[in-house]
């Protein structure tokens, strides 16, 4: 049976809303992707029937908080393919990478050294150069190839027995580019380093299985995967759990406190110092149970044929680039463009008014957008409820826009 | 609707680059950077013995808009000091509302920027580089 992307679409209420006349066609998702019933309810759920701080309370809405956001937790971990003490909730992708970069960071020595790419998302940079400036560690950079991808070939230049880390973007923000994951542990295990994956363009689009990856850490974030804003999710394996020390002190994350020795709590708890954000931990939870309830294999067949449209239209669009791979292999569905003699944000600007909401500008990938010269450029992130009239109505602007502002 | 933020007049004022390209040997230069959108404004002028520029030289890495204000601006800035080039900054700021009063040419060509907040920085980044030229 074929995807039934009509089904999938009527869960998600904010894609019947009607902007100046016109519906919705949202393809920004990889800067936020909206939110199905299932999440809104369980969210609201919280709110009107279990609000409460979780842990410690001994009544009744506290122990429902404390089940829902353990529950959470459970289904987060099962949408990973990992056990659920392994889970640690964050405030954010970005969140988890400072987490990453401060407490594993911390276990690093001056002279060490951690790898990451050209096309990294800035969150995935600045966290490490803050522990470059607070320790001494020395980063290194693997470069971009001509169609948007990691230059793997490079690897075995780059990593040297001082590499400690490989931290990379398992899909590109901007060009969608697939990382190959087992050249990237094959390199990192050969000299003892850990890998870290940023998740935040691969977790919306299907579960995982982690431990088959091989990797040691792996980050996302939850409103990028159809959960609610101000919550993400760190896996890191047990036994680096257990050596890390905390990021942020506060309530929950302790043993015992006294003015002179403070012990920690053991994973996760360690590192979900203060109130966590539960309800926001609990719509996630809803989030991973709903993405692991969809058929896959359709949905991204059909995310990979709308991406083959958009490349398809703009290819026929005189003055239209496309920037990244060529191809659908190995790649997932967000695709950059430029429009000759017209910025990237009049194009997007354009395009609004047609309804339509794409992401246009560096993509927060400005070591990327140097690498090619860019000023930035207009990226469409599709997700399962897009369908060919927000592709169509995509194109339609963007002709427009290159009749009026050229 | 953004067909009429980019209304003809604005894309004109674009298209004339007035002042577009870097001056030989200027008095001063400076960059201004927007770094939610990534837009890049240079500036280069060429001072008289009293402050006035003589000449001005506008580089635009950014939007139509940006483009638009830095050409406007190029168009009327010479022979004004620092001070003078304050003066008809109130001109882009009242285009787009963020004063009251009523915008002189060419910067009442802004006005449906108003409308679009995220959008005002763009048009006012080039005054901000040449403020700093001429600090």
């Amino acid at each position: 049976m074929s995807f039934d992307v009509v089904a999938v679409r009527r869960q998600f209420p904010i894609l019947s809303e009607i902007i100046d006349g016109r519906p919705v066609h949202y393809l920004d998702n990889g800067a936020s992707a909206q939110t199905p019933t299932a999440v809104l309810d369980a969210v609201r759920a919280y709110e009107t029937t279990s609000r409460a701080n979780v842990l410690r309370g001994v009544h009744r809405l506290a122990e429902r908080a404390t089940e829902g956001y353990e529950q959470a937790r459970e289904q987060v971990a099962r949408f990973l393919g990992v056990p659920p003490m392994e889970i640690v909730f964050t405030g954010g992708c970005t969140t988890a990478i400072n987490l990453v970069a401060y407490s594993y960071g911390s276990l690093l020595k001056a002279g060490d050294r951690i790898l990451l790419s050209e096309l990294e998302h800035h969150s995935n940079i600045v966290p490490w150069q803050l522990l470059r400036q607070r320790s001494g560690i020395e980063l290194d950079m693997i470069p971009v190839t001509e169609d948007g991808r990691i230059d793997l070939e490079l690897l075995p230049k780059l990593v040297t027995p001082k590499t400690k880390l490989i931290s990379l973007a398992h899909v590109s923000n901007v060009t969608g580019a697939l990382v190959d994951v087992r050249a990237v542990v094959t390199a990192a295990k050969s000299v003892g380093a850990k890998v870290m994956l940023d998740g935040a363009q691969r977790a919306p689009h299907g579960p995982l299985d982690l431990p088959s990856l091989g990797i040691d850490f792996y980050v996302f974030a939850g409103h990028k995967a159809y959960g609610p804003n101000g919550v993400g999710v760190l896996w890191a394996k047990p036994e680096l759990l257990e050596a890390m020390p905390p990021f942020h002190g506060g309530g929950s994350m302790i043993g015992r406190v006294t003015f002179d020795v403070t012990t920690w709590a053991p994973p996760p708890r360690r590192f979900e110092a203060g109130t966590p954000p539960i309800g926001q931990a609990i719509g996630l939870g809803a989030a991973c149970k709903w993405m692991s309830a969809l058929d896959w294999a359709g949905a991204h067949a059909h995310e990979m044929a709308l991406v083959q449209r958009v490349m398809d239209g703009l290819q026929a669009i005189d003055g239209a680039q496309l920037f990244g791979p060529a191809s659908l292999q190995n790649r997932y569905p967000v695709v950059s463009f430029q429009l000759d003699g017209v910025h990237p944000h009049d194009v997007a600007q354009t395009l609004d008014s047609f309804g339509v909401a794409v992401r246009a500008g560096h993509h927060c990938a400005q070591p990327l957008m140097d690498r090619f010269d860019l000023d930035g450029t207009t990226r469409v992130s599709i997700a399962p409820y897009n369908d060919n009239s927000d592709i169509d109505a995509l194109l339609t602007g963007v002709k427009h826009a290159a009749k009026m502002l050229r | 609707m953004t067909d009429q933020l980019y209304q003809d007049r604005i894309v004109a004022l674009a298209k004339a680059k007035a002042g577009a390209g870097k001056l030989a040997s200027p008095t001063k230069s400076a960059r201004r950077d927007n770094p939610l959108c990534g837009d890049r404004v240079t500036i280069d002028v060429k001072l008289d013995g009293q402050g006035r520029i003589a000449e001005i030289g506008q580089q635009v890495r950014g939007c139509l808009l940006c483009q638009a204000s830095a050409s406007a601006l190029a168009s009327v800035a010479v022979g004004r000091d620092a001070k003078g080039i304050a003066e008809i900054r109130h001109d882009a700021e009242r285009a787009v509302g963020r004063e009251a009063g009523e915008a002189h040419e060419p910067f009442a060509a802004f006005a449906p920027v108003r409308d679009h907040k995220s959008r005002q920085e763009c048009v006012l980044l080039p005054f901000e580089a040449l403020k700093d030229a001429l600090s």
